[in-house]
């Protein structure tokens, strides 16, 4: 499986590292509210398609990535930064991708 | 100045090695660059940070993710979005660029005791470290004076085209001798050569 990282062009994914669920939304850290937390750390989608992850390129450039991955067929349709301002320095042109 | 000791000494021996009778296809040396920096700007202070090393080592960055240039004596690439590597063969770089990156830009770290510099040369270069790194090496991939950040069995690697068929490795400097033991290993087939 090849993740073209924005910054580093198409890397192997061993040089990659999942950070989990990309739907989740953390709670406020000072939120009482636990059936938030509870959904935070448990629920899952689950999808048989397309879904959301966060990796890192732990092996490379180090940035966290936004990455849709279909569960069924591993096909990769978007990959970005996860910090938006980071939009700036990806350079790699389209034809780059593998 | 306190002499450096390398990393690497023990199992650095001059000389050819391996399967050379045909020629010596490989030369693997230390760089021992006197100054090794890290630098990175705050999102929005990119380029203030890369007038900054044009202003330190008059080396102007090509645009581009991974671009750098060198000149022989010192060397520059981006490694991460508005991260850059910077080596000297002169001690005091962290020193310069204490005084041009100002807090408002980035940060400045010496590196210059963390990382050991190993260079590859020849015409099997290339074909050596395919066997290491999950990278493309042909020429129009990566560039003359680019960088690349990647790994091999988890010891990280930031790796600079210093010519057609020339790589400067960075390596931690922990990890630096037991990536060059193997590195002598996967030179041996093509005859390498320590100078
Ligand atoms: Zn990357």
């Amino acid at each position: 499986m090849l993740i073209t990282c924005p910054y580093c062009g198409p890397r192997d994914v061993i040089e990659f590292t999942y950070q989990g669920d990309g739907n989740r939304e953390r709670p406020d850290p000072a939120s009482q509210n636990f059936e938030a937390w509870n959904a935070y750390v448990y629920d899952r989608l689950n999808p048989a398609g397309d879904h959301n992850e966060i990796w890192q390129h732990s092996g490379g450039c180090r940035t966290h990535l936004r990455v849709v991955r279909n569960t069924l067929t591993h096909e990769i349709s978007s990959v970005a930064f996860v910090r938006g301002d980071h939009a700036s320095t990806a350079r790699r042109k389209a034809e780059d991708k593998a | 100045m306190v002499e450096r000791q390398s990393p690497l000494e023990p199992e650095f021996h001059v000389g050819s090695h391996g399967n050379f009778e045909h020629g010596v296809e490989i030369l693997l040396t230390e760089t021992r660059p006197g100054s090794i920096v890290q630098l990175a700007a705050w999102p929005g202070e990119e380029k203030k940070l890369i007038a900054a090393i044009r202003s330190v080592t008059v080396l102007a960055l090509p645009d581009g993710a991974g671009g750098g240039s060198s000149d022989g004596v010192k060397s520059v690439f981006g490694f991460a979005p508005g991260k850059f590597t910077v080596a000297d063969e002169a001690e005091g770089l962290a020193a310069a660029f204490a005084k041009a990156v100002t807090p408002a830009i980035g940060t400045v770290t010496d590196l210059s005791h963390g990382r050991t510099a190993i260079r590859i040369a020849g015409p099997k270069a290339e074909w050596v470290l395919a066997k290491f790194f999950t990278i493309d090496f042909a020429l129009p991939a990566f560039p003359v004076g680019a960088g690349r950040s990647t790994a091999h069995h988890d010891v990280f690697a930031q790796i600079q085209r210093t010519g057609a068929d020339q790589f400067d490795i960075y390596v931690f400097r922990s990890f630096a001798r037991s990536f060059w033991n193997a590195l002598c290993h996967a030179s041996e087939e093509v005859g390498y050569e320590v100078q």
